[in-house]
């Protein structure tokens, strides 16, 4: 057992509320330079929806991920040969028109237009050329099903319904939506290490953030591609790939990343898995129905006496491991099972974990009268608007147990909630239900509070960076040992 | 008396300056300003047209590279292999397809340059040089392969004596200069003018073309500092440095 820690997160899309703050978090902070104006590091989509870039799920395309390949796996579009021999042209990189050509509006113009008949107006110009542009596309043009016919009825995920079953979801009472915010996912299997020619990209041992380096990056741009959620991006202008780096200058200080801080429907939490390194590889190249659940059993229970041992004995601080014990990561994902991965059979093994949404079922009109009621325990579920076989392609690889039985836990929280506190549910009802996903009410009690009212520090239990420790990524102490504050620039010795 | 002058400034001062500021200038670029080595891939910006240029354009040359590096390390192989005229007409031939496909692939991606608004944008005036130069090179070797036949055969007679005396810190330039091919002399000049300016260009690219991905493992994870002696040290300061800085 090679027990590492995994700082990893959680968002709740029956939370979400799409108002883009967590994007703007970001880019203020991160990208809001020259030839990374396109670049959201943190996006929000509409789900169903073609995303940003325009159809990143759709690995024929981009030929992003692995694949499997007997007991292991190999990238897909990249790897040793493949990578150096499209490194003169790689045939799958998205260009800037797959994102949107970035601009900004003449505003000057409208100060310092003469004198007319019209209307001055701020035109917009193009943030590459600087020349006036039709502005075509923004990375968030298909919110809230706007524009539907383009985006939504493109949606890749689409491609696994039956035309009938896609027909019905764009019937006008039937049609209904969730937001995806999506951020770098900092996978155990990241293809954009994997991909890199000249290794700049690598994972951080301490925390398994996943980082470029900005001195080794050569703009082979291969993770651009071979990342099949695409979050690396490269800058046009630097010449150098760019991604989310989890705010860890932030994270090493105790603070929650900016776009975890900023979150307005508070969807995101944030804390320590502890896992298994030796297995990633076996986890990685099992079957695509298993792959959910393997991913799963490769975190570790931080309360185990024996992962307490490894753990200590790869050096794994106490501090670390208390914050796993703590982790509201490890309760959705291991504890609760409400939280799935995006796009599980990319085989990154990624640490973004998602609680489905609970979308509304379908109505039915009787005599005028629109009925939303559901029959049975598991009605609401069974007539959701989104087919479960669309969810089931973003979360779980297809299989619509697994998405289903997520759904079912949080009702069965609703059910149970809705007795305590209105108490028309009768309370037969609520047993059920419990004994059905095999609940007690603590639980439900548990995921309720901290799905509703959790405080800052329990959404978000950042282990300490120690920077105590952390001062030897610089110098050895020992070496410095006898200065002050910063050090010297030269040992303070007796001059001649 | 004033060729002779030239001749000496042209293939043995010029090329020693020029070795000396390729060596002293990229080790201090790779150093000292690592952020600046890139590619600068502009594929980003447009994709198509960079296809047909830069395929037919980095192939071509680097065949060709190769092909000049064999002719001068191993003279008398190429020599042996050329004995059969059959053989010599195809390497020649083989050759200049090269140069043709480096050279219509340049002018391609020159063409792209020049009509794309987004890669204008991008392009530098050490691009303008590195163009320029490049259709030098090109457009010379070109002529030297058609109008001073057989370059692979002779290129063991003048070339490689000369190289080598330059190598070895014993310049003769009596091979060269008895050569009366300007094309030639320009093909010459011109290839050590590109080792120059490597350091000032985006030519620094091949010098850290990544063939080490080839052996190393596809993951990579760096420790910042190393937990496990830490952790376990009973001494004060056992920590060892950090690999990542
Ligand atoms: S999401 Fe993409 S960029 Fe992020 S670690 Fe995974 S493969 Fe790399
Ligand atoms: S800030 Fe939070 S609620 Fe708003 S879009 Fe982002 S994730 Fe959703």
């Amino acid at each position: 057992m090679d027990v590492r820690s995994q700082v990893s997160m959680v968002f709740h899309l029956d939370k979400c509320i799409g108002c883009h703050t967590c994007s703007i978090a970001c880019k203020n902070i991160w990208t809001d330079r020259k030839g990374a104006e396109y670049m959201w590091w943190n996006n929000v989509e509409t789900k169903p929806g073609t995303g940003y870039p325009t159809k990143w799920e759709d690995q024929n395309i981009y030929q992003g991920g692995w694949e499997r390949n007997g007991d292991s796996v190999s990238l897909k579009g990249a790897g040793k040969l493949r990578g150096l021999k499209n490194i003169f042209h790689n045939p799958y990189m998205p260009v800037l028109d797959d994102y949107y050509e970035p601009w900004t509006y003449k505003y000057q113009d409208l100060f310092t237009a003469p004198e007319g008949n019209d209307q001055p107006t701020a035109r917009p110009v193009s943030l590459v050329t600087g020349e006036t542009m039709d502005v075509k596309a923004g990375p968030n043009w298909d919110d809230d099903l706007g524009g539907s016919p383009d985006y939504a009825r493109q949606d890749v995920n689409m491609q696994k319904l039956t035309p009938a079953e896609q027909e019905v979801m764009f019937q006008l009472e039937r049609m209904t939506l969730h937001y995806l915010p999506r951020i770098c996912n900092h996978c155990l299997n990241p293809a954009c290490v994997a991909s890199c020619p000249s290794g700049a990209l690598y994972k951080r041992g301490e925390d398994g953030v996943v980082l470029i380096n900005q001195e080794r990056c050569r703009a082979w741009r291969m993770c651009v591609t071979a990342c099949p959620y695409k979050k690396s991006y490269y800058n046009w202008h630097t010449g150098k790939s760019e991604k989310c780096v989890l705010c860890y200058p932030r994270l090493e200080s105790g603070q929650a990343p900016a776009c975890f801080h900023s979150c307005v429907g508070r969807i995101r939490y944030l804390g320590v898995m502890l896992y298994d390194a030796d297995k990633i590889e076996a986890v990685a190249s099992v079957p695509e129905d298993q792959i959910v659940q393997a991913q799963m059993d490769i975190y570790l229970d931080p309360f185990d006496p024996k992962v307490i041992e490894e753990a200590k004995k790869n050096g794994i601080a106490d501090s670390t491991i208390e914050a796993a014990q703590k982790s509201p990561v490890y309760k959705f994902v291991k504890l609760w099972k409400l939280a799935l991965p995006l796009h599980p059979e990319f085989r990154t093994l990624p640490n973004l974990f998602y609680v489905p949404a609970l979308l509304p079922s379908v109505g039915t009109v009787n005599n005028g009268i629109y009925n939303s009621n559901t029959n049975g325990l598991w009605g609401g579920i069974d007539t959701t608007r989104l087919p479960m076989k669309y969810l089931a392609s973003l979360f779980s690889a297809g299989n619509t147990e697994t998405v289903a039985e997520v759904l079912k836990r949080l009702m069965t929280v609703r059910w149970h909630r809705r007795n305590v506190t209105v108490g028309d549910v009768d309370e037969k009802t609520v047993n059920a239900a419990l004994e059905d996903t095999k609940m007690d009410t603590a639980t439900a009690d548990a995921i309720f509070r901290l799905t509703t009212l959790a405080t800052f520090d329990e959404r978000f239990v950042i282990p300490p960076a120690h920077r105590e420790e952390s001062i030897e990524m610089l110098e050895n102490t020992g070496d410095v040992k006898g200065n002050t504050g910063f050090g010297f620039k030269e040992r303070p010795a007796r001059g001649l | 008396m004033f060729n002779a002058t030239l001749n000496q400034f042209l293939f043995v001062i010029f090329p020693y300056a020029a070795l000396a500021v390729f060596l002293v200038g990229s080790i201090y670029r790779y150093k000292n300003k690592g952020f600046s080595v890139s590619s600068i891939s502009s594929q980003f910006l447009e994709g198509r047209k960079l296809f047909w240029g830069s395929q037919p354009f980095h192939w071509g040359l680097l065949i060709l590279f190769f092909g000049h590096l064999i002719a001068f390390l191993f003279p008398r192989a190429v020599l042996a292999w050329n004995g059969e005229p059959v053989r010599l007409l195809i390497l020649e031939i083989a050759s200049f397809g090269f140069g043709l496909s480096a050279f219509i692939g340049l002018g391609l991606l020159i063409l792209r340059r020049v009509t794309t608004p987004r890669i204008t944008v991008v392009t530098s005036k050490m691009d303008v040089v590195v163009f320029l130069i490049l259709l030098t090179q090109i457009v010379s070797g070109l002529c030297v392969a058609y109008f001073n036949r057989w370059g692979s055969s002779w290129f063991a007679a003048f070339l490689t004596p000369y190289l080598r005396s330059i190598f070895v810190f014993d310049p003769d330039i009596t091979a060269i200069s008895g050569v009366n091919s300007w094309w030639l002399k320009i093909h010459v000049v011109s290839a050590f003018s590109i080792i120059a300016i490597i350091p000032f260009t985006r030519f620094m690219h091949f010098l850290v073309y990544p063939v080490d991905y080839l052996w190393r493992s596809y993951q990579q994870v760096i420790w910042n500092w190393d937990r496990r002696t830490i952790r376990n040290s009973t001494k004060h300061s056992e920590g060892e440095k950090s690999t990542n800085n």
